[in-house]
């Protein structure tokens, strides 16, 4: 049973899926507690995972038992051990918050969005969890064809934003192939660990290079690094409140997740870092994008617009800080990883609850909501203060070891980018709070009548989720170090 | 240089195909337009797998009276690869299924503004 755990956090899901629209078909309610069982159990033994290669070291599962390089081989090492975690857990509670919110947005479509939720989620957790390079492409097509139908679902105007993301998705999807397709022409594998074998003796060659430049550029689309993330804020501002709390906390994160994979364990550090140089382009276009994602964030007056811009200089973030290639910096990037995907969970599940409350998303909705919804804007100041990179938040130590590593590697530039868009974030969110505090706008005319406003919490499956969430990024923010030393010590590549 | 491209002619037509597609996919403002682009794009890339499978005077990859026999060595070199062959049926796949879903956005889209040009879509949700 414990052997065979890897191959459960995929399947689960996979299988759920498949049956949710017969549970919906019979009873359309049961469909909730059902999709809230797949991600528990899943996340279940993604944590008996992640505590295997803890304990014992890399886990490797070979599927139907063909021995690599043949067949299709599971790998969960220290790098990848974390993030099935991660990804089942956000899942899960995006699961428990998602029931009201989808019956105001979505009420006709309950059964087939849950259906593709979980297909989602299992692109997502295959992504992370495979050794295969074309095995990645299927599962990152699975994640990003269930992406485009739930962002199509949402308000006016996202069947647009949703094709536009089909069609630059399908480009870096088909770059990915093109590179998976150059490598196979130069070694004749397709296993991550063989390629790493293969590939050193073959670095000179074109095809290689050919074959690299397709991956960055592919996975750079996916990951919405800043020149290419024109699909991003349209995607997510108009997606469903629960699609955007599932997908911008994790389908950036997967596909930084997956530039990582390939850079340092496809490639190896000499080639990605010495020999092309990606990691220099790595940090300027970080530093690009954190400046132009900040920038572009002030001018936004929609919230979950604004929140996606935020998303843009974080992934600016973790490229930069992935560049930088010195192992301080890769700790920082990784856990960064985590943090980030928290984090925007944290101000997308605040984002849904105003919306569910106010129908709208606009930052002057916020007015006078710290009196009406005291908790929800509670966990807001927690995930706000995290974004910002205030010290007891999770948000700071990444953001910590991000600025250490930029110094170690005199990339001055990368921590004034940093430094200026914790800045930025600041106004950004204390604007907010501002609105938030502000009670007595229309004058003393009303004030007697409407003054006592009524304490109007968000619904508890929803506030839940989202206080658990303020709570991780205290609770991961505190026990930062433990989780460094156990897991993504060793995680980080020999740089 | 006319012999390095009729040798390699499958590659330069997976390459010219390719562009099409692409042009298509960022040139074009009706969406329909956009989505053929989009299958030519991918078909490029089947192309592309298809010919590096290939090889010269190769033969099927099937192993006759292979069962029980399997000791005798194989001429690999007398057999095309099966294996980007076997890739690019899932690849189909995903291909088709990436088409279904582009359409139907077209559907809702279309069943919204009554167009398909994407000029006409922006001046109606203004």
């Amino acid at each position: 049973m414990i052997e065979q755990s890897p191959v459960f956090i995929v399947v689960i899901p996979l299988i759920f899926a498949c049956i949710t629209p017969l549970i919906g078909w019979w009873k359309e309610e049961l469909c909730y507690p059902w999709v809230i069982m797949a991600l528990a159990l899943s996340a279940f033994f993604s944590v008996i995972t992640l505590n295997t290669v803890i304990n014992t070291g890399v886990v490797h599962y070979y599927l139907g038992n063909w021995l690599p390089p043949w067949g299709i081989e599971y790998v969960i090492d220290y790098l990848n051990a974390p993030m099935p975690v991660l990804v089942s857990v956000i899942a899960l509670l995006v699961a428990i918050y998602s029931r009201r919110s989808i019956e105001q947005e979505i009420p006709d479509k309950t059964v087939y969005f849950y259906t593709i939720f979980l297909l989602q989620v299992t692109g997502f957790l295959g992504i992370v969890i495979t050794g295969d390079m074309f095995n990645l492409y299927v599962f990152l097509e699975i994640a990003s064809l269930t992406g485009y139908a739930l962002i199509a679902v949402g308000e006016e105007g996202a069947p647009l934003a949703s094709f536009r993301y089909v069609i630059m998705g399908t480009i870096g999807a088909s770059f990915y192939l093109l590179g998976v397709g150059y490598l196979y022409m130069a070694t004749g594998s397709l296993n991550m660990a063989d390629l790493a074998q293969l590939l050193p003796g073959l670095y000179g060659s074109r095809v290689v290079l050919v074959a690299f430049a397709f991956f960055m550029v592919g996975i750079a689309i996916k990951m919405a690094l800043f020149p290419l993330h024109v699909w991003l804020p349209d995607a997510y501002t108009k997606a469903p409140s629960v699609t955007s709390a599932l997908l911008a906390p994790l389908m950036t994160k997967v596909s930084i997740y997956v530039m990582i994979r390939i850079l340092f364990t496809v490639f190896s550090p000499d080639f990605s870092v010495l020999r092309t140089h990606a990691a220099d382009i790595m940090v300027w276009t970080g530093i690009v994008a954190i400046f132009a994602g900040a920038v572009m964030a002030l001018a936004q007056t929609d919230f979950k617009r604004m929140l996606c811009y935020i998303i843009v200089a974080e992934v600016g973030y973790m490229v930069g800080g992935v560049g930088l290639a010195n192992s301080v910096a890769m700790k920082g990037a990784i856990l960064h990883i985590i943090n980030d995907a928290v984090m925007t969970l944290g101000v997308f599940a605040v984002a849904g609850i105003v919306c569910y409350r106010m129908k709208s998303h606009n930052i002057s909705d916020f007015k006078a909501l710290f009196k009406k919804m005291p908790f929800t804007m509670a966990a807001f100041v927690v995930a706000a203060l995290s974004m910002i990179g205030v010290p007891p938040t999770c948000g700071f130590f990444s953001k910590w070891y991000l600025i250490q590593g930029a110094v170690i590697a005199g990339s001055w530039t990368f921590v004034v980018a940093l430094l200026v868009s914790s800045l930025i974030n600041v106004i950004l969110f204390f604007r907010i709070f501002e609105i938030g505090y502000v009670f007595h706008e229309g004058h003393e005319i009303q004030a007697h009548g409407d003054e006592t406003s009524v304490i109007e919490e968000a619904p508890l499956s929803m506030l839940v989720p989202t206080m658990t969430v303020a709570a991780g990024i205290i609770l991961i923010g505190l026990y930062n170090q433990p989780i460094l030393t156990s897991v993504i010590r060793f995680a980080v590549p020999n740089l | 240089m006319i012999d390095f491209i009729v040798s390699k002619y499958n590659y330069w037509i997976y390459i010219v195909l390719m562009m099409i597609g692409f042009y298509a996919m960022i040139g074009k403002r009706n969406l329909i337009k956009k989505i053929i682009g989009m299958n030519i794009f991918q078909t490029a890339t089947i192309l592309f797998y298809v010919s590096i499978g290939c090889k010269k005077g190769g033969d099927l990859p099937i192993l006759e009276h292979a069962h029980g026999h399997a000791e005798h060595a194989v001429a690999v070199s007398a057999y095309i690869n099966p294996l980007p062959h076997v890739l690019m049926l899932t690849a189909i796949v995903v291909m088709v299924a990436t088409l279904g879903v582009a359409l139907a956005i077209a559907i809702m889209i279309y069943r919204k503004y009554n167009t398909l040009e994407e000029d006409e879509i922006l001046e109606a949700m203004k």
